[in-house]
């Protein structure tokens, strides 16, 4: 039990979920990808005549029932299999993100930006709004996100894929060392 | 004549998932019901507990790896990849079957320019929110309340992807 409640390693969580890639085609021919899920979304809810969202979502339902397992699974793990210890960060990221003005590392996300208090101010404005708006807007655009394209494209050999990887790590690096300094900057 | 229209209607209803790369697409030709969908739900828990228990659904995970300050995130994502591409090249070489004994079926993905500008907005999503739209799930169910407006910003963000999709360079 305590390994269970221990924080996974890599050479554990990584081929586990590079296995999902077979069991998904296997179970029922389904590749691997979660952001279309957010696209199915919109084609349930908000379709507005918008001919990106006409198309039969419920044929590609699975993707909904496996998002909602994620979330499921989320909870289990968090309140089943609970981590008695706090989050241990590598100690050059916590001394950069202090200087920058996170406060709280306790848990895996900082309550200083990540707090239900945090919703209606400039910090969640950047965070949540901000933040999930270009996650959504992009991984659309890009035709899929991490696993999608990342996990299930390069496993295909798909360069395509490879071509989207390389945009999401420099889009996340040039964020985190150009953008970081002068959004903390803001909000402090 | 019937027949035609309707034959019609399905390459375009296959026009509108290629368009998006066949991201996550379904290409059983069974058609699934209510219960037949539960499978994906249960992979779908076992995926949510690796991605908690394995932190990478944290916003300081995602920080490490992207100051190249951790081996973590490199390791999931790599070891990921390399099991994936094993999983593949066996599935295509024996010619598993699935269970319904359909053959499996993956499409290739088309280059477009999206890959790029889409990606580099969505690195910059990830690193911000600390979060690809997986781990944007199980942080909900983590009781990270917070990120349920990052999630429907999220899927405002794909919305308007769609409303403007004729409009961007591709």
């Amino acid at each position: 039990m305590e390994l269970i409640q221990k924080p996974w390693p890599w050479y554990i969580a990584g081929p586990l979920i590079g296995l999902t890639v077979p069991i998904l085609l296997l179970l029922g021919n389904k590749s691997f990808g979660i952001s279309s899920s957010l696209r199915h979304i919109c084609a349930a809810v908000i379709p507005a005549n918008i001919s990106f969202f006409k198309y039969d979502w419920k044929k590609e339902a699975w993707n909904l029932f496996f998002v909602a397992g994620i979330t499921l699974g989320g909870f289990i793990a968090t309140f089943a299999l609970t981590n008695p210890d706090h989050i241990v960060i590598a100690p050059a990221t916590q001394a950069a993100l202090e200087n920058l003005g996170v406060t709280d590392f306790k848990g895996l996300m900082p309550e200083d930006l990540f707090s239900v208090q945090n919703i209606f101010s400039v910090k969640g404005f950047i965070f949540l709004v901000l933040g999930g708006f270009l996650v959504g807007f992009g991984t659309r655009y890009a035709g899929g996100c991490t696993s999608g394209h990342s996990i299930m494209g390069m496993a295909n050999l798909q360069w395509p894929s490879l071509v989207a990887t390389i945009a999401f790590m420099a889009g996340g690096f040039a964020c985190t060392h150009l953008l970081f300094p002068l959004i903390f900057q803001w909000i402090k | 004549m019937r027949h035609t229209n309707q034959e019609n209607q399905l390459t375009s209803e296959q026009d509108y998932i290629r368009q998006d790369g066949f991201d996550g697409s379904n290409q059983q030709k069974n058609p699934e019901g209510f219960v037949s969908n539960l499978k994906y739900l249960i992979v779908g828990v076992l995926f949510g507990i690796v991605f908690v228990k394995a932190e990478i659904v944290s916003w300081f995970r995602i920080q490490e790896m992207f100051r190249f300050q951790s081996f973590h995130m490199y390791g999931v994502i790599g070891s990921a990849v390399l099991v994936g591409l094993l999983s593949v090249q066996i599935i295509k070489r024996l010619n598993l079957r699935t269970i319904d004994h359909e053959e499996v079926h993956i499409p290739e993905k088309t280059f477009n320019k999206g890959q790029i500008y889409g990606g580099l907005l969505f690195g910059i999503g990830w690193a911000i929110t600390g979060a690809c739209p997986g781990p944007l799930f199980a942080q909900i169910g983590s009781g990270f309340l917070a990120v349920a407006v990052t999630l429907l910003s999220a899927i405002a963000g794909t919305w308007t992807y769609g409303l403007l999709r004729s409009k961007l360079p591709h």
